[in-house]
């Protein structure tokens, strides 16, 4: 299975267009300096992802999945190779590259309205007053918070600051979506709940996205592949599985789809070896 | 309304009478009853405790020295020394100056109150007197005739409370600045750490001496109140230091998830500081300019008991030197009325930190 999958990718690789292609990491490396010599935390990591894929990335703790993710979006610096967003070099962190961090981050002083708009004012800074409030109250009826609009958002329980935190990177209309443990920090009610709400926003937006989560059932609903992450230290992508579904797709579905427990159980072999 | 009051106790830090408002609305007697017994029954019989030990220790107090004007009165003069020395503490002419009672301590503050009636109807008499010719004097271009008159206490505790708001903003005005830039720049930080360190604990009696030399040198040619610029800035420069070191913590410490925000979203520089570095930073800082009245008003009556300026500490000072019968009464009123006007201030202190900051939930 391994095999054909890595060779789906190489077909990928070469016979697409590199305009199909969003993000292009290129032997990227990542060494941390120590006392004791250098702690190379990633090495030589390819990865290419399409332009409105969502692919998740699954591996043990500390095996330096935040670290690309980070790197990703430019907060953390590129110790060696390229990552390529959008036919541009990522050298810093930028709007284009929208995340979603595993603390909702939300500021919380501020409403959840003006949370969303202090990004959204800095990206559609040539807009109108008008259209950018019809845009942060667009995204945040649609992660299901009309009525809380205005609420501080200490105020709000974790899920719903999450919720903020969806309708924030969707707003700026970002060109890749990070989304790092975005649900890690939640009880698994909420956590249902708010993966049905990014599949329905992801849905209508197709956003290029990539997930890190350890939840295997998170990354089957939620991508179009999973890339698992061999253990630190150097890391670097193990195994790639393709996720067939049709979309929209819908929890309840898939969880009596007969392939649905192929792919669980080829997650959970990975993981467990 | 109920809701209403609680959470308008709750905001001015009067929290303690929350039972009592559920109480009257009938809501769940047998807790309320208890929270009532424990936040204001049992502190008014702390307080009656309080007053009765220190009646009783006045009492022996008033006697040891009693006994000992009399033994010393026999010693001298025989049994007629004696009756003297009784008819002449009786009538006030032979004082004893010991701890006064609490009784003394009410009598004397009503005399203060008096006192300040009396002084303020002669404050008035006199701009009445003087209007019309002062008017004249300004027509020939002369200074106008003002009161010389004694200040009451009221007057004093006025003149205090200017004096604290004055060196209050001077602190806030130097040490949130400061703080900030501080607080933003790591080698700034570094590099001012010693100068920080070494002046923060220097006693307010040296910052006295200190602002004395410096100001003395530059109102040679000033005929304003010196001793108020003195103490005002003597108090700031006291005072601003837990708001000086909260500030520069509050600004150094922001939330790493905060500043990734700041990042991706790519705001400025004026952005980060004024949307998210200073709101942040907002109740550490509000915590230390808390801990600065507080310092502002404990270190002020010292102060102004070497700067002579009018205010509390001089006639603290004052009465001590004066020694009249019931000067220590008053000494005593007066703490009372400088611990309730610092109680009160950290109250208002409070209600405005809660007014300004957020808290996490």
């Amino acid at each position: 299975m391994a095999e054909t999958t890595i060779n789906k990718e190489s077909r990928i690789d070469n016979g697409l267009f590199s305009n199909e292609i969003m993000l292009d990491i290129n032997q990227l490396t990542k060494i941390y300096p120590t006392p004791k010599g250098d702690y190379v935390v990633l090495d030589d990591l390819d990865l290419k992802v399409k332009r409105e894929e969502f692919i998740s990335i699954i591996g043990h703790s500390g095996c330096g999945k935040s670290t690309l993710l980070t790197m990703i979006a430019g907060l953390n610096e590129i110790s060696r190779g390229t990552i390529v967003a959008d036919n541009t070099t990522v050298t810093g962190p930028g709007p284009d590259r929208g995340v979603i961090f595993q603390s909702p981050s939300l500021l919380p002083w501020l409403s959840a309205y003006d949370n969303v708009m202090l990004g959204v004012k800095q990206v559609f800074a040539h807009g109108t007053k008008k259209d950018r409030d019809d845009i942060v109250k667009y995204y945040l009826a649609k992660v299901g918070l009309e009525d809380a609009m205005f609420k501080k958002a200490k105020d709000l329980s974790q899920g719903m600051q999450q919720r903020v935190g969806i309708a924030r990177a969707f707003a700026l209309k970002p060109k890749v979506l990070l989304l790092d443990e975005p649900f890690g920090m939640l009880d698994s009610l909420t956590r249902g709940e708010l993966q049905d709400v990014l599949v329905e926003v992801w849905n209508q937006e197709k956003i290029t996205a990539i997930m890190i989560t350890h939840d295997v059932d998170e990354s089957i609903l939620l991508a179009d592949r999973v890339i698992m992450m061999t253990s630190g230290p150097r890391a670097k992508v193990g195994d790639i599985l393709e996720i067939d579904f049709e979309r929209p797709r819908n929890r309840a579905e898939l969880i009596e789809h007969p392939d649905y427990y192929k792919y669980r159980e080829h997650l959970i072999n990975f993981l467990e070896h | 309304m109920k809701d209403k009051s609680i959470n308008l106790l709750n905001f001015v830090g009067l929290g303690i009478f929350e039972p009592v408002v559920r109480l009257a609305s009938g809501e769940e007697v047998k807790k309320n009853l208890s929270q009532l017994m424990k936040s204001i029954v049992f502190p008014i019989l702390s307080i009656l405790l309080f007053l009765l030990l220190w009646h009783v220790g006045a009492n022996a107090l008033y006697n040891t020295e009693k006994e000992f004007k009399i033994e010393s009165a026999r010693e001298s003069g025989g049994e007629a020394a004696v009756k003297r020395e009784l008819a002449r503490i009786d009538s006030g002419e032979s004082s004893i100056n010991s701890l006064p009672s609490p009784i003394a301590v009410v009598g004397a503050f009503k005399t203060l109150i008096a006192d300040h009636k009396e002084i303020s109807a002669k404050k008035s008499a006199f701009l009445e007197k003087t209007a019309a010719m002062n008017e004249k004097r300004e027509a020939q271009g002369l200074a106008p005739i003002t009161y010389t008159g004694r200040p009451s206490f009221i007057d004093q505790v006025l003149t205090s409370l200017k004096t604290v708001f004055a060196g209050f903003f001077l602190a806030l005005f130097l040490a949130v600045p400061i703080g900030m830039i501080l607080g933003l720049s790591e080698s700034l930080r570094a590099s001012f750490n010693w100068l920080i360190q070494i002046f923060k604990p220097v006693s307010p009696v040296v910052w006295f001496l200190l602002v004395y030399m410096i100001v003395k040198s530059l109102t040679l040619t000033y005929d304003g109140d010196v001793s108020f610029i003195i103490s005002f800035i003597a108090v700031g420069l006291c005072a601003m230091w837990a708001t000086l070191v909260n500030t520069t913590l509050g600004v150094s410490s922001v939330d790493q998830d905060y500043i990734n925000v700041a990042k991706v979203l790519n705001l400025s520089v004026g952005q980060k500081v004024f949307k998210i570095v200073l709101p942040s930073a907002f109740p550490l800082i509000f915590t230390g300019l808390r801990i600065t009245v507080s310092v502002a008003w404990m270190v002020l009556i010292a102060i102004e008991l070497l700067s002579q300026s009018p205010g509390l500490g001089t006639f603290v000072w004052e009465e001590f030197q004066n020694g009249a019968n019931d000067s220590n009464a008053k000494i005593i009123a007066a703490m009372f009325v400088i611990g309730i006007i610092g109680f009160l201030l950290d109250r208002l202190m409070f209600s405005v930190q809660k007014l300004m900051t957020f808290t996490e939930a």
